[in-house]
């Protein structure tokens, strides 16, 4: 989350979970909560109900929609837009917090500067959303607070989405809802430990807690700790991984539990690049698509056959416990990674169990050095920075003052997305996620009445487009992008906007992220699977088509 | 936190400020009996079991509505509360199976055993899904019902399934527990007493099947039902957990609280945890019913494969360890060749000991994980 890092120090959820039934105004932009974080959004409906305003900006009509105040239908990609007019707004009518901006935050003018030659009527018209509306929630937001904004990957898996999360943080900042009860910055983390994964370093610019590699002290530091001579370059980004094997430079891959096969933008590069490695790891409970394309594979564990912590959104970290065996001779992941580099003859990796992995990782880990597995057994979850034994954790971050300081406004420039529609391709695909499905579907397709429930991939769009192309609700009909094609069943739905269709990535049978693109932000590198530009078109007969069935481009 | 000081059946008690009678009952132990109240619930007064008798007050007001009071002086088991409790209850059991409720040998039958009295199945706790888990069994043996006096009745309508839960109509009370749950913690309102009289029963809108509603399939309804009206598809004659692990939900990053209820190498069921969890006890449909299928489902890899000639192969740890160690040291003289990616799926222990691993073993800072996406 390079760009909240940016304006307050750090990239994580500022506050909790249970605060947002508290909030007197929610902001949810790019999340549908109550679809992806169902238990998130029972808050989020909390709130709503107990007199909250509440903001919903999505292009799909959500199910939040009907609760809202204001529904703002942006143009998919122009977020920033979107939250500048807003900003734009707060400042021409003197609505924003004067004081905590003067006391905790630096650069104000700076991000006046950028406001003052914006055009409301142009963010109207880029945006697609009346005028009336944005001052609306402008002052809204701005004038109920305890104020919180709520995102996820709508707003992140942009090209732009280090602008995007820019962008909110400034809005945030003007209005001084940072530091106090149930408001706040708030990502809202999709994968159960994305947010651990990213505390462990398993990033290739920085160790726990986001200690970065070219430091030069925290590399002494590591080196004493794990007795070994380490390396100050930022290493690969995953798409810089693919693009690195297509062209040679990286040869052998060892992943754990991922299936980019499928869950990749632009999925057929990511296997072609793998077919081209010379050794090839993978440790997974499945044998997933990507697995099948390993040299060796080693069955690993489920979280039901370990124990460990994972780390939620909320930035808190909380103890697995384990209910059965591994099946056949599976392990934890753990335990293989620990006995590859045994066997390769190098010392550290003697854990006996994941506490003590634990220990060792609060030992070298500022926010994470008051955690223990005997802790958080006894007293529950505890959410970082918990630096000693007897901390009791952080619901609310940024209190007193930010992380990196003073607060960071910075100016924001639209630019429109990566990809544009043309004649050619007239239509814009965004994809998300459905409450029946996870992820890949690796876990949930497996589940017999998930699948039952939801089992086949269907592309939402609206009726006028479908009307347009002849297209009627069921029908077989074969959507392409610049980079692929597949055939999937149509649903035709108001939910999208005109001009706008939707598909999940759940289905192997049907993957949308053949057709996604690779664009990538030029600073998060998160892949832009929000947007990118398509055609759709009816299948005759439709009966000799198979849901998923690849179709050649062109 | 304030407190006040009562007494109930005799024994001082001291309750916070605020709490039932019911509450302060609770919270010191003394058992009321009750069916349409749940803790997460507002209270609803319908079910009549938990009436008690309070000197200086007329009538025999509901606990889970009455406020306690300095220095109240409750009866909530006196031979006069038990007997209206009894009745009420008579008139409930009248159109539930009650053969099993009323037999003095139920707790020594087991569902394959004959019944002396020759009751029919579907009349018989013993072979009802809730049995020894069931608050309507516990009630009634708490109020000791011996006979019910009254003409049965059932409704005897089919069975309402979806693939995650059922909903026997016989075995409804009518406590409207799944009902309140449904509109007031979940805020969807999938369904709702339907009919009137007689014929009253819980269902959707026209009937409809619950695919078709917006259902959300979260199974709070089910987690809320007092009897065996509502219950999991999934082992539905499992019974009583053996044994329950605490655990945390594998799918989103709300990271919701999961007891897996555990019988020999099974879950049987999950329900969300209701302590020190940020979801309170509630669970979305992957939490609640789909978190455990894949964890035994034959697709499991269950040996290491090694790829030879183009088609897996099982292999022993030994050897698929061996090889990759072999390999790897290869790549430890060039570490610009090797990657490493780690998992948002993995826990925090596992994606560290795999970037140690990356870092200090193969020297190299080519890791990265999926969580960008
Ligand atoms: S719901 Fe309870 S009382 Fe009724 S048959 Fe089942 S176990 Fe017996
Ligand atoms: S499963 Fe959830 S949404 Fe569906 S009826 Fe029950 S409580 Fe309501
Ligand atoms: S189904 Fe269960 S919870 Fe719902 S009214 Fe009937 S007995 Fe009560
Ligand atoms: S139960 Fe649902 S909301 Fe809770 S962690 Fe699991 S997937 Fe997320």
């Amino acid at each position: 989350m390079a760009g909240l890092a940016t304006a307050f120090g750090s990239g994580a959820m500022t506050n909790s979970i249970k605060e947002f039934a508290k909030s007197k105004c929610l902001l949810v932009i790019g999340s549908n909560t109550t679809e992806n974080h169902p238990i998130i959004g029972l808050q989020v409906k909390k709130a709503a109900r107990s007199g909250a305003k509440l903001i919903v900006a999505n292009p799909r009509q959500i199910d939040l929609c009907s609760m809202a105040d204001i529904w703002l239908q942006q143009r998919p990609g122009t977020d920033v837009a979107l939250l500048a007019g807003m900003m734009k707004v707060i400042v021409e009518e003197g609505l924003l917090d004067e004081a905590f901006i003067a006391e905790r935050c630096e650069d104000v003018d700076v991000l006046k500067e950028s406001l003052a030659s914006l055009d409301l009527d142009k963010i109207a018209e880029i945006t697609a959303v009346p005028l009336a509306k944005i001052v609306e929630a402008a002052r809204l937001y701005a004038t109920n607070s305890p104020a919180a904004i709520l995102y996820t990957m709508g707003i992140t898996q942009h090209t732009h989405g280090t602008d995007n999360v820019l962008a909110v943080a400034n809005l945030a900042m003007l209005t001084g809802n940072l530091g106090k009860e149930s408001a706040g910055v708030n990502p809202l983390r999709g994968q159960n430990n994305v947010q651990g994964a990213c505390d462990m370093g398993a990033l290739p610019n920085v160790y726990t807690a986001y200690q970065r590699v070219d430091d030069a002290t925290v590399k002494a530091k590591f080196e004493a700790a794990w007795g070994v001579t380490l390396k100050d370059k930022p290493g690969l980004t995953l798409a810089e991984m693919f693009g690195a094997a297509h062209n040679g430079e990286i040869k052998a891959l060892y992943l754990v539990g991922e299936n980019p096969v499928l869950s990749d933008p632009d999925a057929r590069h990511v296997e072609e690049a793998i077919k081209k490695l010379d050794f090839f790891v993978v440790q997974d409970i499945f044998l997933t698509e990507t697995a099948k394309l390993a040299d060796v594979v080693l069955p690993a564990a489920t979280y039901a056959e370990k124990d460990g912590t994972f780390t939620n959104t909320e930035r808190r970290v909380q103890l697995l416990r384990r209910a059965f065996e591994p099946v056949g001779s599976a392990k934890a992941d753990w335990e293989i990674t620990c006995e590859i580099a045994r066997r390769m003859g190098s010392g550290g990796f003697d854990f006996r169990s994941s506490a003590e992995i634990m220990d060792e990782i609060a030992k070298l880990t500022p926010s994470y050095g008051g955690i223990s597995h005997e802790r958080l057994d006894k007293e529950g979850g505890l959410q970082w920075p918990c630096p000693t034994a007897e901390h009791p954790g952080t619901p609310i971050m940024h209190k007193e003052k930010f992380t990196r300081g003073k607060g960071k406004f910075t100016p924001i420039k639209y630019k429109p997305p990566m990809e544009e529609t043309d004649e050619e391709y007239p239509l814009i695909l965004t994809t998300g996620r459905i409450r029946f499905h996870y992820h890949t579907g690796t876990m949930t397709r497996r589940v017999k009445g998930l699948d039952k429930i939801r089992p086949e991939e269907l592309l939402d769009i609206n009726p006028v487009d479908a009307a347009r192309l002849g297209i009627r609700d069921g029908d077989m009909v074969k959507i392409a992008s610049r980079r692929g094609a597949l055939a999937v069943k149509a649903q035709v739905t108001a939910r999208c906007a005109p001009g706008v269709v939707f598909m999940t990535f759940h289905f192997a049978e049907a993957a949308a992220n053949i057709l996604t693109n690779s664009a990538l932000d030029p600073v998060s590198k998160i892949p832009e699977y929000k947007v990118c530009a398509v055609k759709v078109e009816k299948v005759v007969p439709a009966s000799v088509m198979e849901s998923g069935e690849a179709v050649s481009v062109r | 936190m304030e407190t006040i000081n009562l007494t109930i059946d005799g024994q001082q008690v001291t309750a916070r400020k605020g709490a039932t009678v019911l509450e302060a009952a609770q919270e010191s132990g003394i058992y009321i009996p009750t069916l349409c109240h749940h803790p997460d619930l507002k209270p609803f007064g319908a079910c009549r079991m938990c009436l008690v008798q309070v000197e200086k007050m007329r009538g025999f007001p509901a606990s889970c509505t009455t406020p306690a009071g300095e220095g109240m002086v409750v009866d909530a088991s006196g031979e006069q509360v038990q007997t209206l409790r009894r009745q009420v209850l008579e008139l409930m059991l009248a159109e539930h199976p009650h053969a099993c409720l009323t037999c003095w040998k139920r707790e020594r039958c087991g569902p394959t055993d004959t019944c002396l009295r020759q009751v029919a199945v579907d009349d018989r706790c013993v072979t009802c899904p809730k049995n020894e888990r069931c608050e309507l069994q516990r009630v009634s043996d708490f109020l000791g019902i011996k006979e019910v006096r009254l003409k049965s009745y059932r409704r005897q309508r089919d069975i309402d399934r979806n693939p995650f839960f059922e909903r026997d109509h016989d075995l409804c009370i009518l406590c409207g527990r799944c009902v309140r749950a449904c509109q007031d913690i979940r805020n969807v309102g999938a369904i709702d007493f339907i009919y009137r009289g007689h014929r009253a029963i819980i269902g959707t809108p026209f009937e409809r099947p619950m695919e078709e509603t917006n259902c959300e399939f979260c199974g709070t309804c089910v987690d809320f039902c007092p009897t065996g009206s509502l219950r999991e598809r999934a082992f539905p004659f499992a019974g009583v957990a053996e044994r329950q692990v605490r655990t945390i939900c594998p799918y989103c990053g709300v990271g919701c609280g999961l007891v897996l209820e555990i019988k020999g190498d099974q879950v049987i069921r999950v329900h969300g945890d209701r302590e020190k969890s940020v979801n309170d006890g509630q669970l979305c449909v992957k939490g609640k019913f789909g978190a455990t299928e894949f964890v035994h489902h034959r697709d499991r890899l269950r040996r290491p494969l090694i790829k030879k000639d183009g088609t897996f192969v099982e292999a022993s740890w030994d050897e698929a360890l061996g090889l990759i160690a072999e390999k790897f040291k290869e790549y430890q003289k060039r570490p610009q060749e090797f990657a490493v990616i780690s998992s948002a799926k993995c826990t925090n222990e596992e994606n560290y000991v795999v970037q140690k691993f990356g870092r200090a073993v193969m020297g190299t800072n080519n890791i990265d994980h999926c969580a960008r996406l």
